[in-house]
C-alpha cells in the first residue's frame, strides 16, 4: 500500500522547500493592508504641499524625505499602493474575464469561431505591446480609465491562447461526452465541465500577470499617460524624482520605485508559488 | 541550400503579408478614433465653423473611412507619414534620422544580455544548485521585477553621481564633441569610419549605461530560457547514449546538446524583441536619449498625432521583420523543419 502525504504535511513540505513562499504571503499581506488602510493611517496629507520644506532627505520626522513640493515620501508611496494596485487589478479582471470567455469558446467550438479569435490575438501580438499600450491611451484619451482598457487588450492574448489550448484539451475529456449524453447542452457544458478544468493554470497565470500589469501601469505613468499629477503614484513619483537624481536628491524617486519593485517582486514569487503547488509539472 | 528551404522561406515571407496588413489597418484605425474632431483640433481654439469644415475638406476627413485608408495606404506607398505640426518636418525623415541611435541602444542592449544571458543559463544548466544556478534564480526573479526606468535611475545615481565614472545621462555624446559625420547613422560604426577614437570612446561610455538598463531586463527571459531548455535537452536519450560513447563533457555540451537547446531560445527572442522596443522609450525618457521614442513622447505630450502614428508603425513594421528574421535563422537552423516542408 502506498503511503499517501496528509495535504497538510504537503503545504509544509512545500513551504520548506520554498521559504521564499512564506515571504512572499507576509509580503502580499502587508501589502493588502496597506492598500485597504493605509490612506488612514499615513502620519501626512500626501497633497499637502510646504515649499519651505522641499527636497528634505529622509529624517525621523518624514521618514522617506520630501518631495519638490515639501510633500510627505512616505505617505505618498503608502497611499499610491491602492490605485496602482485597484489599476492593474482591473486590468487583470478585464482580461481574464475576457480572454477565458474567449478561449473557452475558440478551444470548444473550434471551426471558424477558432480561426476568427486567433487572427485577432494575432494581431494584437502584432505590435511590440508596450507600444500598442502607449497608442490605445493616446487614442482613447489621458484617463486612469483608458489605461486599464489597454492593460487589459495587451493582456488579452495570452488568457485566449493558454484557455484555448487548455479547453481544446478537455473537451475531448470522458465525463464531457457523459455529461453531453446526460442532455447538457453547450453553454451549460463549457460553463459548468470546461470552465473548472481551466481554472488552476488561469489562477496562476493571473497572479503571475499582476506583476506585469503594475509595471505596465507605472510606465504608463511615468511617461505621462494616464494619472495626472498630483495624484500620488508610483510611476509619476519616479518621474518626478528623475530630475533630482543627478543632483543626488535620490529619495524622491528611489522610494517609491522600491515599493514598486517589492509589489512586482512579491507577485512573481505568489504565482511561482502558485504555479507549483497547482501544477507541478511546470516547475522551472 | 535545398529548393524544399527556398520554399519554406518563401511561404514564409508571403505568410507575414497578411500581418503586415493587418498592422498598417490597425494603425490606421487607432489614430481614427481620436477623442474630439481633428479638424477643430488642427483649425485651432478660435476657428469659426467654415474655417473647420474647410481643414476638414483639406484633410480628407469629410470622406468615408474605406477611402480615407486608401489614401493613408497611398500616401505609405510614397513613403508619407505626414508632418509634425510642432516641428513642421515630414515624420519620416525625423524617424529616419532619429532611427539609427534607438537602435544603436537597442543592439547594445540586446548584445550585453546575450553575452551574461546565455553562458549563465549553460552554467546553471550544467551546475544545479552550484553558485551560478543561485545567481542565475536570482537574476531572473529579480530581472523581471525591476521597472525599468527606476533601474536607469539608480545607475545614475551610483555612476554617475556617486562614482562619477559614466558621463552625464544627457543624449548621445558629450557636449564639447562633434558627431561623426554621418554616414550609418550609428556613432560607434561612423567614427570608426571616421578613424576619429575620441569621439568612439565617448560615445560608447554614453552608451553604457542605458544599454545595461535595457540588458538587465532581456537579460531575465534569456537566461531562463537557455537554463530550462538546455536541462530539457541534457536529459534527453541522445545526450545519454553520445556521453555512453565516450565523447567528451565538452563535445557532447557544445556540439550536441547547446545546439538543440538554443532553438527554443531563438524563439523567446521574438518576445524579448517586443519589450525591448517597447522599453526603449522609457530608457529613452530616463537618459535624453534622442531616439525614436522621446520623439514619440515629445508629440504625445504636444497631441501631435501624425508622429505618435508614424512612431506605431515603424515600431511594428520593425518587431514584424525582427519575427520574420527569428523564423528565417530558426528555418536555417533547424534541419527538421525542412522535412514537414
Amino acid at each position: 500500500m502506498k503511503k499517501f502525504f496528509k495535504p497538510t504535511q504537503e503545504w509544509q513540505h512545500l513551504l520548506l522547500e520554498n521559504p521564499l513562499t512564506l515571504l512572499a504571503i507576509g509580503l502580499f499581506i502587508l501589502i493588502l493592508f496597506t492598500a485597504l488602510f493605509g490612506p488612514l493611517l499615513v502620519p501626512f496629507d500626501p497633497l499637502e504641499s510646504n515649499t519651505a520644506n522641499a527636497l528634505q532627505p529622509p529624517s525621523a520626522e518624514y521618514w522617506f524625505g520630501t518631495d519638490q513640493l515639501g510633500r510627505d515620501i512616505f505617505s505618498r508611496v503608502i497611499v499610491g499602493t491602492r490605485l496602482d494596485l485597484a489599476i492593474a487589478l482591473a486590468a487583470v479582471l478585464l482580461a481574464a474575464g475576457l480572454g477565458t470567455t474567449l478561449g473557452l469558446y475558440a478551444g470548444f467550438y473550434g471551426g471558424h469561431l477558432e480561426r476568427w479569435i486567433g487572427r485577432g490575438t494575432d494581431i494584437i501580438m502584432a505590435f511590440p505591446l508596450f507600444v500598442l499600450a502607449m497608442a490605445i491611451v493616446a487614442a482613447l484619451g489621458n484617463t486612469v480609465a483608458n489605461v486599464v482598457y489597454a492593460s487589459a487588450i495587451i493582456n488579452l492574448p495570452f488568457y485566449i491562447r493558454l484557455i484555448r489550448s487548455e479547453s481544446a484539451v478537455v473537451k475531448s475529456a470522458g465525463f464531457i461526452e457523459a455529461a453531453r449524453l446526460c442532455g447538457n447542452a453547450n453553454p451549460r457544458l463549457i460553463w459548468a465541465q470546461v470552465f473548472p478544468n481551466v481554472l488552476p493554470p488561469l489562477v496562476v497565470q493571473m497572479s503571475l500577470n499582476m506583476g506585469w500589469a503594475m509595471l505596465n501601469a507605472a510606465s504608463l505613468s511615468f511617461i505621462g499617460l494616464g494619472i495626472r499629477p498630483p495624484t500620488p503614484e508610483w510611476g509619476i513619483m519616479v518621474a518626478d524624482g528623475a530630475q533630482y537624481i543627478v543632483s543626488g536628491q535620490w529619495w524622491v524617486a528611489v522610494f517609491p520605485g522600491l515599493a514598486l519593485t517589492l509589489v512586482v517582486l512579491c507577485f512573481n514569487l505568489l504565482g511561482d508559488s502558485l504555479r507549483d503547488i497547482i501544477d507541478p509539472r511546470r516547475r522551472t | 541550400m535545398h529548393s524544399s528551404k527556398l520554399q519554406l522561406i518563401a511561404r514564409r515571407l508571403i505568410g507575414a503579408l497578411p500581418s503586415l496588413f493587418a498592422v498598417i489597418l490597425v494603425t490606421f484605425l487607432i489614430m481614427r478614433i481620436l477623442p474630439g474632431d481633428p479638424a477643430a483640433f488642427f483649425a485651432g481654439a478660435a476657428a469659426t465653423p467654415e474655417a473647420v469644415e474647410e481643414v476638414r475638406v483639406k484633410l480628407g476627413l469629410d470622406r468615408s473611412l474605406p477611402a480615407q485608408f486608401w489614401d493613408y495606404l497611398t500616401d505609405l506607398a510614397q513613403g508619407d507619414l505626414g508632418q509634425s505640426f510642432t516641428t513642421g518636418q515630414p515624420v519620416l525623415q525625423e524617424l529616419v534620422d532619429r532611427l539609427p541611435a534607438s537602435l544603436e541602444l537597442s543592439a547594445l542592449g540586446l548584445l550585453l544580455a546575450v553575452m551574461v544571458g546565455l553562458p549563465l543559463g549553460v552554467l546553471a544548466a550544467t551546475r544545479p544548485n552550484s553558485f551560478a544556478d543561485h545567481a542565475c534564480r536570482l537574476l531572473t526573479t529579480t530581472g523581471v521585477c525591476l521597472p525599468t526606468f527606476f533601474t536607469g535611475l539608480v545607475l545614475i545615481y551610483v555612476f554617475y553621481y556617486l562614482l562619477g565614472w559614466a558621463p552625464a545621462p544627457l543624449g548621445r555624446l558629450d557636449l564639447f564633441l562633434t558627431a561623426p559625420e554621418r554616414i550609418t547613422g550609428f556613432y560607434l560604426i561612423d567614427s570608426l569610419l571616421a578613424g576619429d577614437l575620441e569621439v568612439f570612446w565617448a560615445s560608447f561610455t554614453q552608451l553604457l549605461m542605458p544599454a545595461i538598463t535595457l540588458g538587465l531586463f532581456a537579460l531575465a527571459p534569456l537566461a531562463r530560457m537557455t537554463r530550462a531548455s538546455l536541462l530539457g535537452v541534457l536529459g534527453s536519450d541522445y545526450i545519454r547514449t553520445a556521453t555512453a560513447s565516450g565523447l567528451s563533457r565538452t563535445t557532447v555540451l557544445y556540439r550536441y546538446a547547446l545546439r538543440n537547446a538554443l532553438l527554443p531560445v531563438v524563439n523567446t527572442m521574438g518576445m524579448v524583441f517586443s519589450y525591448l522596443l517597447g522599453i526603449n522609450v522609457l530608457v529613452e525618457k530616463v537618459f535624453a536619449w534622442p531616439g525614436v521614442g522621446s520623439y514619440a513622447l515629445e508629440a504625445l505630450i504636444a497631441s501631435d498625432y501624425a508622429p505618435v502614428q508614424g512612431f506605431v508603425l515603424a515600431m511594428a513594421l520593425l518587431y514584424l521583420l525582427l519575427n520574420l528574421s527569428v523564423d528565417l535563422v530558426n528555418t536555417l537552423l533547424d534541419p527538421r523543419l525542412e522535412k514537414n516542408a
